[in-house]
């Protein structure tokens, strides 16, 4: 097959070179402008090497340091919560009713809504003065009405509604899948031994999906990580950076500011987070491989 | 579970995944007072008001019209890339295939902000910035390892022995690609097209810092830079909503089956 | 049709050898069998003979052509997968026309050729149905008529009757003879049934770890195996093997048995050597003095057929016996064969005399 291996070069080099220009070599970029001081469009003035100064100013920068805290934050709690509701909804789907395929498709409607939408339509509903989501709590009482966005306690827990409310399905998909490779004899087998719903459910259920639940949770915190639509949209990372995850944050430096250089210290920081957070994804896929050729 | 029990469950996740955006669709038909009515009209007056002057004042075509090209064409070059790179990583073995697959699953992972300035300086060097092939490029590159990974499970499933008949009958390898590697495959591709286009049209990060000027801005920036600073136009907003994800519902209901394997193979595949 | 040559052919990955300098023939109109157990490398073999697969050296001819550098659709050969690999998107008809409309052939000839074939084959009233409609036995029906109706130089066969049943892998054994008595073509035949060997091949290539163990007629295979492996390999149940040693008298003795082997074999005195015979060549003995005493230990009674497995100095041996035979667990019996059916081996190769 020597010939032909020569021949799969050709088929993945368009792909190999795209890859490599748009992610690989930026990375790479990032981590060399992070050592310099420059402004991003305005090329004229030159930029200066600074060493580890970035890296330096960013370790003593409360902003930045606020900004980590507020995105572990979110990543934990909007990870966390998208797996347990998933999981609500996994084990909803595993059932067979008729119109399994409706409940299915409604519950993939929050993932094909762009983010940007969803943001909007967040803000409609959390509007202090004629939100949904002021009405349903307080009713016509307009006096008591919140803003939750405008309010610094507030405003991270609704964004980190918003996203659970958009991302939960496919955590849902993971799990549901895993769920799915519970052959129904061990149920069966269970019902035969005399166990209770509650006891399936801790007993099989629960021990044979923790791979898939692992794999949800750990894609939804590689996605967390991302953040950034809804942020821009909704809060722009106030009130008062309560919200200014490290995403936005980075955005506002490089793109608004023009530091690209402080900026793509932020970036790689960033980086090296989603980096450690995907080879424990590689190897958990290794892992729930092994454990499922096992099975068989 | 009881049957009363798991049909209220069931009501409550779809009442849950669903009202939200009826609600801002709604909005959409209602009239001007009706949006900010306390407490809020459910059925609205079917005002299209909204859908006029998103269009005339707020330049809704436009978003749309770039959406679709911008989509389309990454759609179209991504697959075709793609699937050519599937194919040849499922069909030759070897180990830094393996590992350039692994690499792409990393590279998928990457958050936007650790490329976004190096990728904004390339495009400003190649004079991109700010025009469609700039953004397609962009989108290509981003959305290869999802497509590969997507298009590969769909290869591997595809048995090497009767491309081997085809080759034994006469085929020469383009022949047997054409004949009998495609017709398979088609559902696999659909598939892969159908969650890159959805990729397309709903990002944001990069249109947002890519394209700077309305006549070539895509949907999602449309929405998000909606002008407003004390009095949002609401109504304009779900208009320009409902239009911007009428398509991708009308995908993920007539292809649900198809998306949701696509996913669950793509995430949950090792 | 043509013959096929293969010579000094190899094949290595990494350091293994999986071929080992094999050379052979299979003439114009000869039903071959390379058998072999699993991962002796036949299907390798078969799978380079085919192009599928490179080779690390050596040389294939088919008629007097040398193919082993053209790629599979220049080497005018058929081939039959375990697996059939049908086009699953195309139906019966299509995947049996499907080589033909590659070459351009006129829309008339390849109807008249699909129907030929599909009547040969008896798959009339299955032209329209897709692979996953049909059953195992005619998916594998439809894989042979695909290699038929190309008319090619020599047919190779992958194990194509493993995935049947018993009943049926009998049935189409019987189809693949008489096709092949009627088409008079070259075919080159890979199993690991030693029973579809003897029964299908004019001649049997017995295979072991990539290296060729015996090439004969079946008749040949049977009655005179030239080693440990292809006596043991071939017939079943299995040839019942002793080590022990020939005295000055030619008595073999070993442990819990005694054979007269007088003449049968030139190895000297005293040496070691391996004694093998049949289950069906082991008789009760009767009045005649007894090669093996021992207790009975299982009957198997299959009806047509009886096997007694009995315990004899604590080495076990199985022997067939006439179905209306009176024998019980337990029952102490006395067994014998005669010269004629009896084989030697020393160091493992076959030392037992031509005129045996």
């Amino acid at each position: 097959m020597k010939r032909s291996e020569r021949a799969a070069l050709w088929f993945v080099l368009p792909s190999v070179f795209l890859v490599g220009l748009f992610s690989i070599y930026p990375i790479l970029e990032s981590a060399r402008l992070s050592f310099y001081r420059m402004i991003l469009m305005l090329p004229w003035l030159g930029d200066k090497y600074v060493g580890l100064e970035n890296y330096r100013d960013l370790a003593t920068d409360p902003v930045a340091l606020d900004s980590l805290a507020v995105t572990l934050v979110f990543v934990g709690a909007s990870a966390a919560l998208e797996v347990l509701v998933g999981l609500g909804m996994a084990l909803l789907l595993n059932e067979s009713f008729r119109c399994r395929g409706l409940a299915r498709a409604a519950v993939l409607v929050p993932w094909a809504i762009p983010t940007v939408v969803s943001s909007q339509m967040w803000r409609y509903i959390f509007n202090d003065r004629y939100g949904l989501f002021n009405f349903l709590l307080f009713g016509r009482a307009t006096e008591r009405y919140l803003a939750p966005l405008a309010d610094a306690r507030l405003a991270p827990a609704a964004i980190i509604f918003a996203d659970v409310w958009k991302t939960s399905s496919f955590a849902a998909l993971i799990i549901l899948a895993g769920l799915q490779t519970i052959p129904d004899e061990l149920y069966e087998a269970a019902d035969v031994d005399g166990a209770t719903a509650w006891q399936k459910f801790r007993r099989v259920t629960l021990p044979l999906v923790k791979p898939a639940l692992l794999l949800a949770l750990l894609f939804r915190t590689i996605d967390s990580f991302k953040v950034f639509d809804l942020v821009f949209v909704m809060t722009q990372g106030g009130p008062a950076d309560a919200t200014n995850v490290l995403q936005f944050y980075g955005y506002k430096k490089i793109f608004a500011e023009g530091m690209i250089g402080y900026g793509s210290a932020i970036a790689v920081g960033v980086f090296c987070f989603s980096l450690v957070l995907s080879f424990l994804y590689i190897r958990l896929i290794g892992a729930s491989v092994l454990e499922k050729g096992a099975a068989r | 579970m009881r049957p009363l029990l798991r049909f209220l469950a069931i009501a409550a996740v779809v009442v849950y995944s669903l009202l939200p955006f009826l609600w801002f669709v709604l909005a959409s038909w209602k009239s001007p007072a009706q949006l900010t009515a306390i407490p809020p009209e459910i059925v609205p007056a079917f005002h299209w008001g909204f859908y006029r002057s998103a269009v005339t004042t707020y330049g809704l075509l436009a978003y749309i019209r770039n959406s679709a090209i911008v989509a389309g064409a990454t759609t179209a070059v991504s697959i075709a890339i793609g699937a050519l790179a599937a194919y040849a990583l499922t069909r030759f073995r070897s180990t830094w295939l393996r590992f350039y697959l692994v690499v792409l699953l990393c590279v998928s992972m990457f958050p936007q902000i650790a490329v976004a300035g190096p990728v904004w300086r390339i495009l400003d060097a190649l004079g991109w910035l700010n025009s469609y092939p700039g953004i397609v490029i962009a989108y290509i590159s981003f959305s290869l390892p999802l497509a590969i990974w997507i298009l590969a499970t769909f290869f591997k499933e595809l048995p090497y022995e009767i491309e081997e008949a085809a080759l034994i009958d006469g085929c020469t390898r383009p022949q047997a690609l054409k004949r009998i590697v495609l017709p398979l495959a088609a559902p696999g591709i659909f598939t892969a097209a159908i969650l890159v286009f959805i990729y397309a049209w709903n990002e944001f990060f990069f249109a947002l810092i890519i394209l700077t000027s309305p006549a070539l801005q895509t949907l999602p920036v449309g929405i998000a830079l909606f002008p407003g600073e004390y009095t949002m136009p609401w109504g304009e907003l779900a208009a320009a909503s409902t239009i911007a994800t009428l398509p991708l519902i009308a995908l993920t209901l007539f292809f649900q089956r198809r998306i949701v394997r696509g996913l669950s193979a793509g995430a949950v595949k090792g | 049709m043509a013959s096929l040559a293969v010579t000094n052919l190899s094949k290595k990955f990494g350091a293994a050898k999986i071929i080992d300098d094999l050379s052979f023939d299979v003439r114009d109109g000869e039903f071959c069998v390379l058998l072999g157990p699993s991962g002796c490398g036949k299907t390798t073999l078969l799978r380079i003979i085919a192009g599928l697969e490179d080779s690390s050296g050596g040389s294939i001819a088919i008629g007097d052509r040398r193919v082993d550098r053209l790629a599979p659709r220049e080497r005018d050969v058929a081939f039959v997968f375990q697996t059939y690999a049908l086009y699953p998107h195309l139906n019966v008809a299509e995947n049996l026309a499907f080589s033909l409309e590659l070459r351009g052939a006129p829309r008339e000839e390849i109807r008249r050729r699909v129907d030929e074939t599909a009547k040969i084959l008896g798959l009339d009233g299955l032209l329209s149905r897709k692979p996953r409609e049909l059953s195992g036995g005619q998916r594998q029906r439809v894989a042979v008529g695909r290699a038929i109706i190309r008319q090619p130089k020599v047919f190779l066969f992958d194990e194509p009757l493993s995935n049947l049943d018993a009943a049926l892998r009998a049935e189409m054994r019987l189809e693949l003879a008489r096709l092949h008595r009627r088409l008079g073509a070259t075919i080159l035949y890979v199993t690991h049934d030693q029973a579809e060997a003897m029964t299908l091949a004019d001649k049997i290539i017995v295979l072991d770890q990539g290296r060729i163990q015996q090439i004969g007629a079946p008749a040949e295979i049977y009655h005179a195996p030239a080693n440990v492996f292809v006596a043991g390999f071939v017939g079943s149940p299995r040839m019942n093997f002793i080590d022990g040693r020939i005295d000055q008298r030619g008595i073999f003795t070993a442990e819990g048995c005694r054979f007269d082997v007088g003449g049968l074999t030139d190895v000297q005195a005293g040496e070691s050597v391996t004694l093998g015979v049949r289950p069906e060549d082991l008789e009760l003995a009767g009045e005649r003095e007894a090669a093996i005493e021992g207790k009975v230990d299982i009957i198997e009674d299959l009806g047509s057929d009886k096997f007694v497995h009995l315990k004899s100095a604590g080495r076990e041996w199985v022997a067939r016996v006439v179905p209306e035979t009176r024998v019980n667990p337990g029952d102490f019996i006395r067994l014998t064969a005669s010269r004629g059916r009896i084989h030697l081996f020393s160091g493992g190769r076959r030392a037992t005399n031509p005129s045996a």
